[in-house]
């Protein structure tokens, strides 16, 4: 089993790859890791992890720059329902929009927009830090407590058009998407490669998990 | 809630953690790299080094820690010291640091901090700045690990690298740095309070109601410390227990 981890000069790639690597060589039935932008080699994934930080604009002109990508990943995520977990700007690309710098076009594979956290003047932003999630129950948060901290750092959320859509929520004060899900995609806000143990957790429900 | 960070800070020499006092005197403490787990495992909310000497022929030391630390810790790592270019910064982050920490560089070229920010994101460009109270609140910054002043205000360079991307700014008090009498509050609630991003308090603390106080008067969004970690005088838990005990909201 492949698991792929997409390589277009994100700054967190190096941090996403060498958690998932620590959680897999633990499992019982490692998968394959690749770090690769090859078409081909995406194609061929069973899992997929698309990470990211910074501006959405600037991540997604990376995406759409490399030959094929997007498309090699248009086909395996919605063509072939192969499981998909996107991290902080990785899922917020999934939306239909963002509007950070300007309107800016998403895959539009969760309905729902980017929007600017809106929040108090005592409150900074960007909202950074270790905040408490709480969840829908779902096997993607097995053996995660309810207000367990993850490690956060955006400022920009995504408002998904569907409740059904956000399983899992953080405050700051008012509400914000931590992770989204939809048939195989899925999506966290916070950093599981980041936050410690429990985001070990997280990485280790995903790469158990067999959407249906 | 979002909690209040608890960052110890490793001062790296060559390879290896030092402690600072006033930045003069370094005593050796240890490896960097197994100090790191300890604290990872201890419940450090994020980890910061500080590559001091930042000569350039030692630099590939600091890129070996980086990459062995970011392969043993799964909690933010901030590294700065000697970041002077957009290339310095991308093989950092390509050795496993989450956030890079600009100094000198920052105040000598004010377009490297937009040019960053754009580049990688706000949210991995930490501003440090060193301040030095020059009167009834007003501080300057200094540059060169606090070994060259400048006549600029610190107040107004916290709003200006904010405005142009900082995602955070790490705010030493040269004043405070190794007296171990507390963070420099004044200077912490000025900027905390006329920017919108998070401020890490560094330079002072000593003891455990330093922490409170760094958060109560000072707000600070974090709490950085150095030494008091090091020699075991107290330890991450004693922070949170104690912060937590005086009502502010900590990641246990």
């Amino acid at each position: 089993m492949k698991l792929v981890i997409i390589n277009y000069g994100s700054g967190n790639l190096h941090s996403v790859h060498k958690a998932f690597e620590a959680v897999n060589n633990n499992l019982e039935n490692p998968y394959e890791i690749i770090v690769t932008n090859t078409p081909s080699e995406i194609l061929n994934a069973d899992k997929l992890v698309l990470p990211g930080v910074g501006a959405f604009q600037d991540c997604k002109n990376a995406i759409h720059k490399i030959d094929g990508l997007f498309e090699s990943l248009e086909q395996v995520v919605i063509g072939e329902k192969k499981a998909f977990m996107g991290i902080c700007v990785g899922m917020q690309l999934l939306a239909e929009k963002s509007l950070e710098f300007g309107e800016c076009e998403g895959f539009g594979w969760i309905p729902g927009e980017v929007i600017k956290i809106e929040a108090p003047v005592d409150y900074k932003i960007p909202h950074m830090g270790w905040n408490e999630v709480t969840f829908r129950n779902h096997e993607l948060l097995n053996n995660i407590s309810q207000n367990t901290d993850f490690y956060f750092v955006h400022s920009y959320y995504f408002r998904t058009q569907k409740n059904e859509n956000c399983i899992a929520t953080t405050k700051y004060p008012n509400p914000i998407t931590a992770a989204v899900l939809k048939e195989n995609i899925y999506g966290t806000q916070f950093h599981p490669e980041k936050s410690h143990n429990n985001g070990k957790q997280i990485i280790t429900n995903f790469l158990l998990w067999e959407p249906s | 809630m979002l909690k209040k960070r608890i960052i110890p800070c490793l001062d790296v020499d060559r390879g290896r953690v030092v402690k600072g006092v006033n930045f003069v005197d370094l005593v050796d403490a240890g490896d960097p790299v197994e100090q790191a787990k300890i604290y990872n495992s201890e419940g450090a909310d994020e980890l910061c080094f500080l590559d001091i000497t930042a000569s350039s022929d030692d630099r590939e030391t600091l890129f070996e820690v980086v990459k062995k630390t970011a392969e043993n810790c799964f909690i933010p790592l901030t590294v700065g010291g000697g970041v002077r270019t957009i290339d310095d910064i991308s093989r950092l982050l390509h050795h496993g640091a989450d956030k890079v920490s600009i100094n000198t560089a920052a105040v000598e070229n004010i377009d490297l901090v937009a040019k960053a920010a754009k580049k990688y994101g706000s949210s991995t460009l930490v501003i440090a700045v060193d301040a030095k109270k020059n009167g009834d609140k007003s501080w300057n910054i200094f540059t060169h690990g606090g070994r060259k002043s400048t006549d600029i205000d610190a107040l107004e360079y916290c709003i200006e690298v904010a405005n142009l991307g900082a995602g955070e700014i790490l705010l030493t008090s040269m004043d405070r740095d190794g007296t171990k009498i507390g963070f420099d509050n004044e200077l912490l609630s000025t900027v905390s309070s006329s920017i919108d991003i998070p401020v890490i308090a560094s330079g002072g603390v000593g003891n455990l109601e330093h922490f409170v106080e760094g958060v109560l008067k000072g707000g600070a969004s974090a709490l950085l410390a150095a030494s008091i970690f090091h020699f075991g005088e107290y330890s991450i838990k004693d922070v949170k227990t104690y912060l937590a005990e005086q009502n502010i909201a900590v990641r246990i």
